[in-house]
């Protein structure tokens, strides 16, 4: 027998199952630590104090009546694309065109609100734009459903193109509506008559904003617990296999569900240009798609943690804007702090699935190589 | 002669997105599918443009040569790190590969528009960066060569970076189609567990073509900012090249070779509507859509499944790790 | 000298898998120049043991000798060093790449792939042993048995001296396997060592210099061939009757239920996996379906589910009030909706039949959500369901919400058996039900499907057991190669008569069918 050595080995082991409480304190442990880093980052820009920097983000986030408005209206539209895009990806369709479905809902009612503004009234307008916005959101995500469910198209990238192909149309509309004229802007549309805007309710601009996402976060939690499609879409994403064993028409489910998450896609557009900042450009969706993907993937379906983590996200965001114009830096930092939270939320779920372990293991013999 | 200048300026417009698109394949062989990428191009053009503005910065007589390999040596380094962030989350702690991505992109894109705005402040206004030396080092031409009627401006008219951006196109199709590390790559992408089985250490392979991916990439992001525009930065200047770049991978089939004659086209597509006669504004925008109607063809074409070749890494965007039993 | 040392020695080699131990100690001997058929039924541990020869497993108590000296085993890399290949059932090919890129992946050497001399030095190899292959065809454009090709080349360039095959001629035609059969002589002939795993008896007589058998994980013995016969083999093989008391009983009244006729199925690679396939299924009666895993057994099922395209034969359903319905073409939602009470338990529990993210409630709904009041789910029926399969299966878990993913095997398969049978099912079909089950579980699911066949059910029983199979089951049919080889009469049958059967392959099971169809 050769000598025998040992040396560390480190396993990572699937946990059987975690409890609730152990999951979401490793959440909040990732998420303390990602504060540290971009404190640090912060500091290394700015060169001040972070708790004077830290204050400067919970104030601009929420220091003044406004300012909370605001970040309450920047949320709530985070969260109604999330939970819009939750019935593709619970069926495990990775639907990333959600930045091309709010563009195109955001067209459309800018369309409504500068053809059909001067003519309707305003309770009709509200009605026109939200369906108008939800058709041409649901046009948008069909397309690749369709595709994905009778050709198996792969649906990430085709959804990705068609953000693109959204965002020329876009364009195309701004050069038909742009005012004043050769600006290159559309501007606030109906500035004078607020036709086709979201009326303001108890007083608050935003207040329509956020009953539409509570009751669209309603219904489509509801959808997804209480009906027979929503079952059926959890069955096709969890296994194609069973949808089949259980008689169900799976290219049908995908279609059908696709439009429904497009569509919602679609009434966030709405709720953007006519909920928010009446106009209508080419950075409306302001990738806001893409990162309601994360808020939604992060928060594993659950309604309550997707507005958690928006929440975070949009403090995070709107405080770190506030900051930027403070310490004269642009509001790009957002986009940064946004990043290294997401980073560390992402990488958090790794050690919720898995346990680190270090044991001692036999190398064997001198003999064996490597 | 419009025939010329319209050649000439679709390869201008081609080569950031065929060093996007080289570097994409690159790390799709392997299996990941990077939506990090332009973001990655974003990082390594504004630390490239940032390594050249602070060494001019400091130095009164700078010279061309030290600031070009600075600006290469810093968008490098910039590139790699966002190859290392998405390898270190999607492969060692086994994320999900769009999440990272998109997450990557976003990161990526507010930090050169951060850092450009930035650096914009301190240069006196946007568009006031100027790192003149070395752009003018990026941008230099083939001397006489450029001079030939034609085939000068055809062919000998671009900095550089467009002939690297071609030669490494090639270089990796080789590497890819004649090489044993092209091949283990590819078997990689194809199924891991195969590969694994056959003594290939997977992880190095994902990890080392990611990042090396990731840095070609970024130099499309340097050669958008040092040779189009001329050393200096434009909030969101970069636009969408980065996604072309990724729909490019679909366009080309997965081979840096034909990236090339993809990336023209693209190219071509991008500035078309400068060149159709009597078409509005209005117009003009339609027209710029059409490189990704292109790709959605070529996509749902493809996905009836002729050609075993001509399909996407068959591991794409799915990690890979042994379980043990 | 050199020929008395052996090419492998095993010395008490156990392999544990948690509580199931799947070989105990095992000593056995591979001599240099010879082929070692190793027998055994599913479950008899031959993959496992050799998995320990390539690298895959590492065993946990015991010894291995190779060429005499002890060696270490950690990695198919130490296996190749060792000169030991081994060609796995699942063939590890990339698609899209030649067979010459195939064989050199993972190999070191120059940079740049000369690919004209590593073509070169295929084709001298394949010469020499007189195998049919062209380095530069790409896999996907092969044939089963030219991928098979790939394998052993792939195994014989890397310098192998000791090659493994795993039931090799399991996906050949009798051609291609006559043809693997004298490449392997050619092989033998040059030295080469040769284990081939099989539990095909005539293929054993034919090729092998010596036989070693394996049940259930234990060594039984080792024989010269020219000693034995096919009839010792199946004794070593399938071993003593083993009485399980289970309870068999006898229901009076049966009837026609299901009427299979002359089925046939082919596979995605046009293959047939069935072919001809005709069979009865009665009320009041478990039909056993025995044979070696793959002979068409999920492909036979999943017929009669509506799952599998089916090229060509018939389904009928006989209904107790005697009407005749055509099931053939139909789908799982078009059996459903004709109020066919029809349950199915497959054998991948979690891949088809079971969500395992979902709880013990959503998985009750697979078959029910369609009962609730118009757009809304019912939740409440499957609820009480799902409670009272768990009070009465005894299902081990911690409550209704959770996933079954989370459950043991044995839980898992009587919340889909309980399911199931939840439906007062006409036809009952079962795969391997009591796999991965501990005894007591196993009993509780033969008193269920007893339960079912008093109430009336034609149940459909696939399993692997014989001992199981003959004292359950009314009536076994026995498939071979997707063919019928036989339909016996359990109460009369021996484990022997069924093991010939399952091993006859394609060409004997037409006679037999034959007189299947005389006696009606």
């Amino acid at each position: 027998m050769a000598e025998v050595k040992t040396r560390k080995v480190i396993h990572m082991v699937r946990r059987g199952g975690i409890s609730k409480t152990k999951a979401w304190a490793i959440r909040l442990i990732a998420a303390f630590l990602s504060l540290i880093v971009c404190a640090f980052v912060i500091v290394g820009i700015t060169g001040q104090n972070p708790v004077a920097v830290y204050a400067g983000i919970i104030s601009g986030a929420v220091g003044s009546g406004r300012r909370a408005w605001v970040t309450v209206r920047e949320m709530v539209t985070l969260l109604v694309i999330a939970v819009g895009l939750t019935p593709a990806f619970k069926m495990k369709f990775w639907n990333l065109g959600g930045e091309g479905q709010i563009l195109i809902g955001g067209a459309a009612t800018a369309a409504v609100m500068i053809y059909l503004g001067p003519v309707l009234q305003d309770w009709l307008l509200f009605i026109i734009i939200l369906i108008v916005s939800a058709l041409s959101g649901m046009l948008w995500g069909l397309l690749p459903a369709f595709f994905k469910a009778h050709f198996n198209t792969n649906e990430s990238l085709f959804t990705l193109m068609m953000n693109y192909v959204a965002m020329q149309i876009v364009t195309f509309c701004i050069v038909l509506w742009e005012n004043p004229k050769g600006s290159n802007h559309v501007g606030v549309i109906n500035q004078k008559t607020k036709a086709g805007w979201f009326p303001s309710f108890t007083g608050q601009d935003y207040m329509i904003d956020v009953i539409l996402v509570t009751v669209i976060t309603v219904l489509v939690f509801a959808y997804l617990r209480y009906t027979k499609q929503g079952y059926e879409l959890q069955v096709v994403g969890e296994s194609v296999n069973t949808a089949r064993y259980a008689g169900i028409d799976v290219r049908r489910v995908i279609v059908r569900t696709m439009m429904i998450s497009s569509a919602i896609c679609g009434i966030a557009g709405a709720i953007i240009v006519a909920g928010a900042s009446h106009t209508i450009s080419t950075a409306t969706a302001g990738g806001r798609g893409f990162t309601a993907i994360i808020v939604a993937w992060m928060s594993q379906f659950n309604p309550f943690a997707m507005v958690l983590v928006s929440s975070f996200l949009t403090f995070m965001q709107e405080g770190s804007i506030q900051i930027a114009s403070q310490y004269g830096l642009n509001e790009n930092a957002s986009d940064i702090i946004t990043g290294i939270l997401l980073f560390f939320m992402i990488g958090c779920e790794f050690f919720i699935r898995y346990r680190i372990e270090i044991t001692t293991a036999v190398v064997s013999n001198a003999k064996e190589e490597k | 002669m419009v025939l010329i200048t319209f050649i000439h300026q679709a390869i201008v417009q081609a080569i950031s997105m065929l060093f996007g698109a080289t570097g994409e394949i690159m790390t799709e062989k392997s299996g990941n599918l990077n939506l990090g990428i332009p973001g990655i191009m974003y990082m390594g053009g504004i630390a490239g443009l940032m390594g050249a503005f602070f060494y001019e910065k400091g130095n009164d007589n700078p010279s061309v040569l030290t600031g070009v390999l600075i600006s290469l040596l810093c968008c490098a380094l910039a590139s790699a790190a966002g190859g290392l962030i998405y390898t270190f989350l999607t492969v060692t702690l086994r994320a999900n590969q769009n999440v990272v991505g998109l997450a990557l992109t976003t990161f990526g894109t507010g930090f050169g528009n951060f850092f450009g705005g930035s650096i914009s402040k301190i240069a006196g206004g946007v568009g006031q960066i100027s790192v003149k030396t070395t752009a003018s080092g990026f941008q230099a031409k083939p001397g006489v060569l450029s001079q030939i009627p034609v085939l000068g401006p055809l062919l000998f008219s671009y900095g550089f970076l467009t002939y690297t951006a071609i030669i490494l196109a090639l270089v990796c199709t080789f590497i890819l189609k004649r090489t044993r590390v092209g091949l283990q790559l590819t078997a990689v992408g194809e199924s891991p567990a195969t590969a694994d089985a056959a003594g290939i250490n997977v992880n190095r392979y994902k990890y080392v073509a990611t990042i090396s991916g990731a840095v070609i990439a970024g130099f499309g992001g340097l050669y958008f900012v040092m040779e189009y525009l001329g050393g200096t930065w434009g909030n969101n200047g970069f636009g969408d090249r980065g996604w072309l770049a990724v729909a490019l991978v679909i366009l080309a089939l997965w081979n840096p070779a034909k990236a090339i004659w993809g990336s023209f086209l693209f190219g071509a597509l991008y500035i078309l509507y400068i060149y159709i006669p009597g078409i509005g504004r209005a117009l003009q925008e339609l027209t710029k859509m059409s490189p990704y109607v292109v790709t959605i063809i070529i996509l749902i074409l493809t996905s009836k499944r002729n050609k075993p070749e001509e399909q996407p890494p068959a591991s794409l965007g799915l990690s890979y790790f042994r379980e043990e039993r | 000298m050199e020929n008395t040392v052996n090419a492998i020695e095993l010395r008490g080699v156990t392999k544990r898998f948690g509580e199931v131990v799947a070989n105990d100690r095992i000593s056995m001997t591979l001599r240099k120049g010879e082929i070692l058929s190793i027998l055994g039924e599913n479950g008899s541990g031959k993959t496992t043991l050799m998995n320990m020869l390539s690298g895959i497993y590492f065993p946990d108590e015991g010894e291995i000798l190779v060429n005499g000296e002890e060696a270490m085993i950690r990695s198919p890399k130490d296996a190749f060093a060792l000169g030991i290949g081994m060609i796995h059932q699942h063939f590890k090919l990339i698609n899209i790449l030649t067979a010459a890129q195939n064989i050199i992946l993972g190999l070191q050497g120059p940079q740049k792939l000369n690919m004209k001399k590593i073509t070169d030095d295929i084709n001298a190899l394949t010469e020499k042993y007189g195998f049919d292959l062209d380095p530069d065809m790409k896999i996907y454009d092969m044939s089963v048995s030219q991928k098979q090709t790939v394998e052993i080349v792939k195994v014989l360039y890397r310098g192998a001296d000791i090659l493994i095959l795993d039931e090799p001629t399991a996906v050949l035609t009798p051609q291609e396997t006559q043809r693997l059969f004298d490449v392997l002589r050619n092989m033998r002939s040059a030295g080469k060592s040769i284990i081939i795993i099989t539990h095909k008896l005539n293929e054993v007589m034919e090729i092998s210099d010596r036989v070693t058998v394996l049940r259930k994980g234990r060594y039984i013995d080792t024989v010269e061939t020219k000693d034995t016969n096919e009839q010792k083999l199946t004794e070593m093989m399938v071993g003593e009757h083993i009485t399980l008391d289970i309870d068999r009983t006898e229901v009076e009244e049966t009837h026609r239920r299901i009427d299979v006729r002359g089925l046939t199925v082919r596979n995605r690679e046009g293959l047939r996996v069935l072919e001809n396939v005709s069979f009865i299924a009665r009320s009041g009666q478990i039909l056993g379906i025995a044979g070696i895993s793959g002979s068409g057994q999920k492909e036979l099922l999943e017929s009669i589910a509506g799952l599998q395209h089916v090229d060509s034969g018939q389904i009928l359903y006989r209904a107790p009030d005697g009407s005749v319905k055509e099931l053939t073409t139909m789908t799982p939602k078009q059996i459903y909706d004709m109020n066919i009470r029809l349950s199915f338990v497959p054998e991948d529990r979690l891949g088809m039949g079971l969500v395992g993210s979902m709880d013990l409630t959503g998985n009750m709904m697979v078959r029910s959500y369609k009962k609730g009041k118009g757009f809304l789910t019912d939740r409440k029926a499957p609820k009480e369901l799902a409670q009272d399969i768990v009070d009465k299966l005894e299902v081990a878990t911690p409550g209704i919400t959770t996933p079954v993913r989370n459950l043991s095997g044995g839980n898992v398969q009587k919340v889909l058996v309980g399911r199931e049978i939840s439906s007062s099912p006409k036809v009952l079909m079962v795969a391997y039900p009591v796999r991965g089950l501990d005894i007591n579980s196993a009993f509780a699911i033969y008193r269920l499907l007893n339960d079912q066949k008093e109430k009336g059910a034609a149940v459909i029983c696939v399993g692997e057991d014989l001992d199981v199979l003959i004292q359950l089951c009314d009536r076994i049919l026995v498939l071979s190669e997707g063919t019928v080889a036989g339909i016996v009469d359990a109460r009369e049958t021996t484990k022997e008569e069924l093991g010939m059967l399952m091993t006859s392959g394609r060409h004997t099971a037409g006679e037999n069918m034959q007189k299947e169809a005389s006696r009606g």
